[in-house]
This record gives C-alpha cells, structure tokens and sequence, in this order.
C-alpha cells in the first residue's frame, strides 16, 4: 500500500474532475507504471499484483484488466504448448495485448447464441472471420476499444461444411508498431456508460479476416490441416475460467459492500440532524432508529459475504484440485452454488450500495464515491443474476427429483434428504415450530433450513404439475421459474446463515465473538423479518414469534450502535482507497467537501464563458 | 420498423391513440402537447443529440443556451408562463435546461413578498436582468430548516441586516444556478434582532455584478463538483462574510422588522407550508412518473427485440419477453407506471380544491393535505427509483451503456429521493398525521375523508374462497385497506405502552420510527390501490381500454400482495392457502398483460428524441442505431494514450527479464 500511495508517479487530479478521454488516459498511464514497477521490484506473487493493482486503481477497472485477468490466463489454460512459445512471452512483455471478445451486440449469457463465425479454409489453412451481422458484432469487451492489438475472438467454427459450436481463436487486430487497425477489422470504443469510464469497452467487427490454422487456441478441440475436426475430451471443463470469476465476484460482492457501509455509517456519525429531545442539539443521524435500520443490517450483511467470499475461495481451490486429478463428481454442485452465490450477493451487494447511498442524504448524491456504478454491472457480467439463479434451480430440482425416488444427495442440499419423511409424517413440520429459538443462530438456520426446503419441494411440485399438463418440458419450466428463481435464492440465504453461524465457533478471542454473534444473530433475523410471508406460511414461526424477531431486530440495532465505527474500521479501508470525502477515517468532512468543490472545473475561472456568451447577451437584449 | 416490435403492435387489444387521449385528459391536449414536442424538437438548438458525450461544461453552457433561447422561442410561438402549453415544454426538454431556480426564485417572492416587493423585484427577474436562485440547504444541514446556521443580524443604525456565515457547516450548499449563473438569491437564515433570535427568515441577496458578472464583496461562491446527474446545473455554494443588505430585501409579507428593530408578525406561518406541500405534487409528475414511464417503454420495446436462448428445442432464439422472470420483472413496473399516473391525477385534483379553501382562509384541510403531499412524495419516489433500476438491470449489459438513456434516467429519479424532503423524514411527518387521527377516531371525533376506514377497523379473515376472488377489487382493496389499518393501530397501541411504562414521548416515537415509517408506507400503497380501482371503474365508457386497465389495475394489487406477504398474513387476515392463490391469480395475469405490455408503453407517447435511448426508440432497430451512436463517441476520434503511453510500453524492452 504504502509503495503505491507514496509514489509520486501515480498521482493525479481526482478523476472526477477529468473527462472520459482523460480518465482512459491516466488510467493507461498508470497500468503503463505499474507493470514497469512490478518488473522492476520483482512482484509476481498473485495475491500481491492483485493488491498493488488495487491500490494503483483504487479499485476501479483499468484497460489492461482484460489481457492480464483473461488473455493471459486463458493462453495458459487452453494453448498448446507450441501456441505458449509464440505467444504468451510477448505477451507477459506486452509486445502483445490482448482482450477476451466474447459478448456480442445481440448475444449474452447464452453462448450458443453467439453468431460470429470463423470458417477453415483448407487450401490456405487458414481461418475466414466474420461478422455476418449487425447482432453479431463483438461489443463490450474491456481494453478493446482502443489499447488491445490482439483479441481471443469466440466464434462458432465452420469446417468441412458443418458447424462445430464455439471456439476461441487469437485474432491480431491493430498494426504493431502503429497501433493502426488492420485491413478487414473495425474496431473503437462503444461510447459513455454508466461507470467504468476509465475503461475503453470495445466494438469489433470482422469482414473476412484470416488468421493461420495455428491461431485455434488447440489444447483441448482441434483442427487437422485438411480441416479435420478432433472433438475435446470434455467440453464442460472450458466452463471453468467463468466458475472461477464468478467465484471473485462474491468477494467482491463483500468488499464493495463493506466500503459503501464504510462511507455510511462514518458519515451518519458526522452529520446532525433535527432534535431527538427538544432544547438538545441536533443528534447524530446515527441514533435515530430508521438510519440503524438502514445501515445495520447492510454491515451484517457485508460480514457475511465476507464469510461466504472466503469460503467458496476455498471450496473452488479444493475442487479444483479434484478435478485436475480427474474427480469431476463435485463439479455440478460447485457450478451451482457459485451460480447462485453470484446472484445472490451480487443483487443484495447492489441494493445495499445504493441503500447507504441514499442514506447519506444530499451529500451522498455528490459524485464522491461512484462504488455503485462500478458495482452494478456484476449482476450482469459473468451470467445474468436471473439465468444464474435458475441454473442453481436446475441443480436443486435435480437434487429433490434424486430424494424423492430414494436415492440420497449430499453437500449443501443434503436437508433435502429429509422431505420425504415429513411428507409421512405431517406433525414433524409442526412440531419444529416450538422448537425455533430466536436467539440462538444454531436454530436459526435450521428456520432457514426449512424455508428452503419448503420452497425447493414446493417450486418442484409446481414444475411437475406443469409439467403434467403441458407438453413442452421449456414451457413448464419458463411457467414456474418465478418460483424457481424464489427456491435458489432462499436455498443461497440459508447456506450463507449457515456459513456466518458456522464461522463464529472458530473465533477465539471472545469479545469479537460476541459482537460477530450480534451481527450474525442481526443478519439472520433481519432476513426473517423481511421475508415473514414465507416463514409464516410453512407453518415455521408463529405471529408471535414474528413479533418477538421485529422486536429483537430493534433491540440489537442499539446493542450494536456503540460498536458501528469500529466495525467499519475493522475493514481497514485507506482513504484513499474509499476515495470518498464522506468517509474519510478523521470524519472532517465539511471541509474536504469544500476544498474538494473549489478544485471543480465549472470553477476554473470565477466568471463561466457562458457568461459573456449568453446571459450577458440575452440580459442586454431583453 | 423491426418485424419484432411491429408484430407486438398487430396483436393489440385496445386502440392506442384512445388511451393517449385519455391519458393525456382529452384528444385536445394531445394534440396541443404533439405540436408543442414537435415544435421543440424541430429547432436544433434544443437537440440533445450528444448529451452523452459531453462534459459537465459543456452540458451547462448547453443548458444555459437553451434557456436562453428558449425565451425567444416562446415569445414567437406566443407561448406564456402560465398557459397550457408550459408542462408539455419542459416534458419536450426532459429538464434538460437552465434556470428552474429562477422560477423558484420568482415563485416564492411572490408568495413571500409584499405587493411592494413584488412589484419591484417581478419585473426584474421576468426580463432576466437579474437571474435568481433560491438558497436554503446548508453543508450540515437539509430536511430540518430550523437547525440553519446562516445568521441575519439587524443593525437599526444603518437600517441594514448584516448576513454571515459564521462556519463551514452553514455554508449554503445545493443551490441549483447558483454556482455560476445567479446574480440573485433568497437567502434562509436565522433573523437576530438586539441578540433575540426570530428563527428562519428569507432574505434577497444580490451575489454577482450585474456588469461584468464578478462576485459582490463578501461573497464566496462556486460550483460544488460533479454530482451522479445534474450536470447541467450548475448547484452551488456560497459563503457570506458581513454582507449587507437593506431593510427592504427581507421578504415581508408575513413578518416584518419595523425601522425601531420592533418584530412584527401578521397573517398565518402554515402558507408557508403549502408552497413546500404544492412543490412536491407538483414534481412527481414532470421528474419522477415521466422517468418512470420512459424507462419501461425502453425496457419493454427492447425485450421484444432482444433474444435470448431457446424456450423451445429447435426454434429461434426466444424475445426476452417472453420468460416469465423478464415479465415479472416488468410488467409490474409497467402497472405502477399507470398506478401513479392515476394517484397524480387524484392528487392535482384535490390540491387545486384546497388551495381554493386556503384562498378563502379556510385552512382546515392542511393537515391532510400536508400528510398527503409527504407520505405519497416519498412512496412514489421510492416506488419508482426502485423500478427504474429494475429496468435499467432488465436490460442487461445493454443497460448499462449511457446510449440506452436509462442510467441518466435512473440518476436523475434518484435525486427526487432526497430533494424536497427526505424521503423516511417525510413518511414519519405523514405517520404523525395518522396516529393523530386514529386517536381521534377510537374516541369518535371527526377525522378526513381519507382516513374514515380507521374508525371502522374491525378484525376479521379475507373471504375469498378461489384464485378468481382475488381478481375482484372489493377483495383486494379490502385487504389491503385491512393490513394499513392493523400497522396503524398496532403501532399507535405500542407507542402508548412504551409512554405509559414512563418512556418519554419523543424517544417512544423514535423507538417506533421503523414501524411507522412502515404504517405510512402501506396506507399510501392502500389509497393508491383504491384509486386506481376507482378509476377503473369510472371507465365504463370505453370498455376497449377498462378491460387492459383493469388487468393493470389487478396486477399492481396482487404484486403488492404478493411482494409483502408476510404482513397480511400476521395476523391471520389471508391464509397460507390465500396466499398460494394470489400468488396464482399474480403469475397468471403476466401472459395476459404480456400481449399488451408494446401498446401500453405505445400509449405513453414519448418521441424518440424524447427517450433518447439507442435500445428504446420506435422503430426497435436497437443494434444499428447502438452501432451508429457509438462511433460518433468521443473516444473513437484521438488516442492521446497510445502515443504517449502505450507505444513505450509495446516497445519496452527493460521487461525482458
């Protein structure tokens, strides 16, 4: 950290200042640095780039994400050796940088879809790209509009005539040396979006441009040079780069959380505001109880996916490992949960965002901090949240059509292995109303247990009713994925209650435990009272009950008021890091704001140009 | 026209030029709005064609030209500044100009002014030789006026008020045309007279020279930086250092300082508080149902024309409208588009009915009013953020892009969360409003119209026997009429227990924010339901378009239901049971109202100029148009970067370990 903020090269004006043009610029110059820095003080652990390159951006995208997190990557995963020696060198040097261009204007999370095609040529081996439409240019990748010369293009590959689904191919797309496009490719930046403004996201287009045979990244499906097609082994393992960033994207989930919370609940100690007692000064917004219970809730819950973040890290390296021994059996339940998990943190990271934005009043609307803008996207990038959410549904329905015809499932939707015993015996439901304790998380996640598993068998009798009277087994299923989506998401709340509640018997020292058991017991509840209809109408928590969890809710929002900054400090985020002048760690917030204002360019000059343009004009004619 | 936009439109069933017309109240003003739009959008300097892609300066001097230019423009089409066609102008312009503060600043001159000072300060600001702002909000503080900073100390020897910020927490900050534009501003500050403080006052200021535009001595003032939207406004901040003004530019029509120093206070303060509660109604149409009904129209045109993945083996891709995930995400969007439309319409009306009543000094109906004007501001504007971002995120990594037009729909709603009152503020003001009057009627006095179905609350389980009663609005009204009145109640019975087991009043209330917060949330979502069945029911008339309303009508009621299950099902009032036919009856209308979902946004007649979005525009060629806007970018004319920084670095020859 202190490498990074104490160089002077990577200062500059605070980027909201500066127009997208110039932000692009800063931010290429500053990868520029950073990959001569890292070389020249050696840095090549990944965990280290990774935080050096944090603190660089101070968490924003940069151009060169795309050839470092995916071109280079996806060179070592699905090159052959031979491809490795012509191209991964230069391309660790630079000489070469790449994007990964799969996203097309018209086409998504479904890859099938994808219409680019590449077209072997046997008598020149070579392959022919093309963009045959509109819909098919490539459209969105980052580092592609303006800093890339090479491009893994996706495309469907034709050979012998027939269509052998998607492939990857290495296409040079910019002269090296002068950064010109080339003859037959169109490439540029697809204009202002709503954050990600220091990146070029990329348009290209292909009118037949050939590449050499050699250029079919080959490790795994290959073409013979008479345009003979050699299937892979298992096409499921190219899945793997996407099971991996979707994994990241749950931490990521955590952190920008945490640094929203961050900003909110420093600046709610900071501001005061009308009376709580009349005659008293004006109290810190922090002690009314609708603030708490805005921003409450949103740190518990940043705590959780810190949690589960850490977790599936570690479940993703463990099964890994599994698969690289050839020990594919735990794959269909890490794709699903990582699925699941990506949607689930992602969409409640993302409202959390805005949530402790609006709840910094005015000042939060500033453009201090633009974590929202950056964030949002992920419900989107790497799968669609709501296709996500109804891959894990595949998953769970699978799993209960499994239990129901009496087989037994494992991992996280083991609970399931349970319904068909309460189906005989009714009263077992019931008798577990009683036994809910709301103060012991233990119990509360068997709560959250339950409501899953309702929710799971009840989606799954849906489906098989549909499924009776409808003919088309997509109709059925497109009828009861509302249904479907609500199964995946409680299944998700349930394992990430179970991760918290798990995490806290491994805590040592017992004063953090107790405030973690706060927070976890306020996360678990929180989500009860937010989701009463589902709890109250399998019969799992009583009105009563439900009264005592909005109660207890309110009860430790003030147990949990003294503790607030310092759980936010415990994140340990640098200011400059935050990037925000409402959380600034010494709370002198007022004063910054001023300063950080006088630097806005509307303020260059004391008299705007417009001035003698037009008001000075239309005041004299009028 | 794309073949998947046109083939929505074939399938129809209702006439959309009908539901325009009755939209709009009446073909005549269809057709006055068309022509003025047209109008607008024929003259080139109003384009806002390159929005997207320009800085925070150059959109102010846009939106100062055109303010500008406006002027003259309305003076040739014989436009005035209260005729018919004014809010037809600003929809044509989507805000997108300089000087609404100026209004502000008018308006409340003529509210707070004398006769005297109207007279003298009208014509100025009519002619634009002064340019006003209006500012109130401070760094440190907003919703609460009375903890201002700002002082105003009067000095009987030179018959002057001397004004001063005395620290960095009190400087007026948000002010919009007021950073580089205003000469002028109704400044709010504490009024000091021989050390006795008289509370918040308005003061005019004058801020800049009227000769060459500089800052008057004793003032600081600038931009305040970018913000999430807005760019066009220049919002502002100002510092006052013993500025003097004269006696006179205290705006005294309801309080006045004598020429002895002697304070004098003459007519009623709560007028004051009409033109705050009249502001409020008046933006949820203009900034907030506008936005709203723009973002579906993008969402919905481009999820006919995006396909993705196969419903069906073997078949084309399917349009993302037809999954029934993208439907449930818009289509209840779509119904509480036509849901605040309809509650607006209510709301004007009984305004323009009290403000005749206060004319004639008849304040009785202030405290509905107020209530009404707090608790729907905030439920509609949070309402509708939520289901702009819902669009936004409907439309994928399309979405995303500024050319769609709806990230700067989305910031710009979001705005309307805070500004004129904070949001959960405001839904507390109306939850005091409700408690004041369910204690009224439990004891049998007389309350408002509006909340007579206190008095009448009695327990009781919903009667409906199948998925079909649940079409019915007596059933759902009844529920949800049902669900305000026990939050009501049961909050109102804990904040008396928590008072009579000896807590003190204010922190009772404070330890019930939560709930009543709730409690006015859900009585706005009642009167809101209601309305709109009411309006259906008035449609008789035209059974072509009754028929979709009511469908709208039904889905808007059971989503409520079926989004907030839990707190009709507390206390038994619906059944497990009930609830799975809601959820039922709720998944079922979205095929039906599908059919419809291109038409109802048809209806809401925004040109594409208007929408100004590369997905959303009437003819749906979504891609070619995205393809086209983006080379016109920007970033697509030079690349300063490669040059100086890319090039090196391609050529860096130090990395070769």
């Amino acid at each position: 950290e202190a490498l990074v903020i104490n160089d002077p090269d990577f200062q500059h004006e605070d980027l909201n200042f500066l127009s997208r043009s110039q932000r692009y610029e800063q931010a290429i110059r500053k990868s520029s640095l950073m990959v001569m820095k890292l070389r020249e003080y050696g840095i090549a652990d990944p965990e280290e780039i990774y935080w050096f390159k944090s603190f660089v951006h101070r968490g924003r995208p940069e151009p060169l994400d795309l050839h470092l997190g995916m071109f280079l990557p996806t060179l070592l995963t699905q090159a052959t050796p031979e491809q490795q020696d012509r191209f991964f060198m230069p391309a660790w040097n630079l000489e070469i940088i790449g994007t990964y261009a799969q996203t097309e204007m018209g086409h998504g999370t479904h890859l099938r879809g994808l219409e680019t095609t590449a077209t072997y040529d046997p008598a020149t081996q070579e392959f022919i790209l093309n963009s045959p439409t509109v819909t098919s240019i490539k459209w969105w990748p980052g580092g592609l509009g303006k800093t890339s010369n090479h491009a893994i293009v996706l495309a469907q590959l034709y050979t012998q005539g027939q269509c052998k689904g998607l492939h990857a191919f290495i296409v040079p797309i910019r002269q090296l040396g002068t950064h010109e496009p080339l003859p037959g490719i169109t490439v540029g930046d697809i204009g202002p979006k709503f954050g990600y403004d220091e990146m070029d996201n990329g348009y290209l287009k292909m009118d037949n441009f050939r590449i050499p045979r050699e250029n079919m990244l080959m490790k795994y499906a290959q073409v013979e040079p008479d345009g003979t097609y050699v299937k892979p082994v298992s096409d499921k393992l190219t899945y793997g780069t996407m099971v991996f960033i979707r994994s990241l994207i749950v931490g990521d989930s955590a952190r920008s959380l945490s640094r929203a919370c961050t900003i909110a609940i420093r600046y709610s100690a900071v501001r005061h505001q009308s009376e709580l007692k009349p005659g008293e000064p004006e109290p810190q917004i922090l002690d009314y109880q609708t603030q708490q219970y805005k921003l409450f809730p949103l740190l518990a819950t940043a705590y959780a996916f810190h949690f589960v973040g850490a977790y599936i890290k570690d479940t993703y390296r463990r099964i890994s490992g599994d698969i690289n021994e050839g020990d594919l059996s735990e794959l269909p339940e890490l794709h699903a949960l990582t699925a699941g998990l990506k949607a689930f943190t992602s969409w409640t990271a993302n409202a959390g965002i805005e949530e402790c934005r609006m709840a910094c009043g005015g000042h939060g609307y500033s453009r201090c901090t633009d974590i929202y803008v950056t964030f949002t996207p992920s419900c989107t990038y790497e799968g669609e949240n709501t296709v996500m959410m109804l891959q894990t549904a595949r998953f769970l329905f699978k799993s209960y059509t499994q239990v129901s015809s009496g087989q037994r499932v494992t991992g996280m939707v083991s609970y399931l292995n349970d319904l068909p015993r309460q189906r005989i015996q009714p009263q077992h439901v019931a008798a577990r109303t009683v036994t809910v304790r709301i103060n012991d998380p233990v119990s509360l996640v068997e709560a959250y247990k339950a409501r899953a598993a309702r929710l799971v068998e009840d989606a799954a009798k849906n489906l098989q009713a549909e499924l009776n009277h409808w003919k088309s087994k997509e109709d059925a299923w497109n009828r009861t994925s509302v249904d479907l989506v609500r199964a995946s998401e409680a299944h998700c709340h349930y394992v990430i209650v179970k991760l918290f509640t798990a995490k806290l018997s491994e805590v040592s020292n017992a004063a953090v435990r107790a405030v973690l058991t706060d927070l976890c017991l306020l996360y678990a509840l929180y989500g009860i009272s937010k989701n009463t209809g589902d709890f109250l109408q399998a019969g799992i928590l009583t009105n009563a009950q439900i009264t005592q969890v909005n109660q207890r809710v309110k009860e430790l929002l003030a147990i949990i008021r003294p503790n607030a900054v310092a759980l936010v400090d415990s994140f340990d985020f640098h200011d400059v890091h935050l990037g925000s002048v409402l959380g600034r760690y010494d709370g002198n917030v007022y004063e910054n704001m001023f300063e950080w204002a006088k630097k806005s360019p509307l303020n260059k000059t004391e008299v705007h140009e417009s001035f003698h343009k037009h008001l000075k004009p239309m005041q004299a004619k009028l | 026209v794309n073949p998947d936009l046109a083939s929505e439109r074939q399938t129809a069933s209702f006439s959309v030029e009908k539901l325009t017309a009755w939209l709009d109240g009446g073909a005549e003003r269809t057709g006055l709005r068309r022509a003025v739009v047209e109008a607008i959008e024929r003259d080139p300097v109003f384009s806002r064609e390159n929005q997207y892609f320009q800085s925070q300066n150059e959109r102010y001097e846009a939106a100062v030209r055109k303010a500008v230019h406006l002027q003259k423009k309305m003076h040739e089409m014989g436009w005035t500044d209260n005729g018919p066609e004014l809010k037809y102008i600003y929809r044509a312009l989507a805000g997108d100009v300089a000087f609404l503060l100026h209004r502000v600043f008018m308006r409340s001159i003529s509210m707070l002014g004398s006769d005297k000072q109207v007279a003298k300060w009208i014509p100025l600001a009519t002619r634009y030789q002064l340019i006003g702002s209006y500012a109130q909000t401070e760094l440190g503080h907003g919703t609460y006026l009375q903890g201002l900073e700002t002082t105003a100390v009067f000095d009987v020897t030179t018959q002057e008020f001397i004004l001063n910020t005395p620290k960095i927490s009190a400087m007026k900050w948000w002010p919009g045309d007021m950073g580089r534009s205003a000469t002028h501003t109704v400044v709010f500050a504490q009024l000091y007279i021989e050390g006795k403080c008289y509370g918040v006052h308005p003061f005019i200021v004058q801020i800049r020279s009227l000769q060459d535009h500089s800052l008057c001595p004793g003032i600081t003032a600038g931009d305040i930086g970018p913000k999430m939207n807005f760019e066009h406004i220049d919002n502002g901040f100002l510092m006052l250092q013993n500025v003097r003004v004269p006696r006179e530019n205290m705006l005294n029509k309801f309080c006045e300082v004598q020429p002895d120093g002697t304070y004098v206070r003459s007519g009623s303060q709560k007028i004051n508080y009409f033109t705050m509660t009249s502001v409020r109604i008046a933006l949820i149409s203009d900034e907030v149902i506008a936005p709203l009904m723009k973002a579906c129209t993008i969402a919905i045109r481009y999820s006919v024309v995006r396909r993705q993945s196969k419903l069906e083996p073997g078949e084309q891709e399917a349009k993302i409208l037809d999954y029934q995930t993208q439907q449930e995400k818009l289509l209840p969007q779509l119904a509480a588009a036509y849901a605040f439309h309809f509650i607006n319409d209510y709301l004007e009306e009984l305004f323009n009915k009290g403000y005749g009543e206060i004319q004639r000094k008849n304040f009785d109906t202030l405290p509905e009013l107020h209530a009404f004007s707090s608790g729907f501001k905030a439920m509609v504007t949070q309402y509708s953020t939520s289901a702009v971002e819902i669009c936004l995120r409907a439309c994928g990594g399309h979405g995303y892009s500024s050319l769609s037009g709806l990230p700067s729909l989305y910031t710009k709603i979001l705005a309307s969360c805070i500004y004129e009152g904070e949001n959960t503020i405001l839904l507390l003001q109306t939850a005091r409003f409700l408690i004041k009057s369910f204690a009224a009627a439990s004891t049998g006095q007389p309350v408002p119209p509006s909340v007579t179905y206190l008095a009448a609350m009695k327990p009781g389980k919903c009667p409906a026997k199948s998925k079909s009663d649940f079409l019915s609005p007596d059933i759902y009204t009844e529920a949800y009429q049902h669900m305000a009145a026990r939050l009501i109640s049961s909050t109102a019975a804990k904040l008396q227990d928590l008072v009579q087991s000896g807590v003190k009043k204010h922190h009772a209330w404070n330890q019930c924010a939560v709930q009543l917060a709730q409690a006015a949330k859900a009585h706005c979502h009642y009167i809101t339901v209601k309305n709109f069945a009411e309006t259906v029911e008035k449609l008789k008339t035209q059974a072509g378009i009754q028929k979709i309303m009511k469908h709208l009508c039904d889905l808007f009621a059971l989503h409520g239901i079926f989004s907030n299950a839990g707190v009709f099902l507390h206390d038994g009032y619906l059944s497990g049971a009930q609830m799975d036919m809601v959820t039922t009856s709720y998944l079922d209308l979205l095929p039906v109202i599908r059919k419809d979902a291109v038409p109802l946004v048809d209806a809401f007649d925004f040109t594409d100029q208007n929408l100004n979005s590369a997905l959303g525009s009437y003819d749906g060629q979504v891609y070619q148009r995205l393809y086209e806007w983006a080379q016109k970018s920007p970033t697509n004319k030079m690349s300063p970067a490669y040059e100086r920084y890319l090039k090196p670095l391609l050529h860096n020859k130090l990395s070769h370990l």
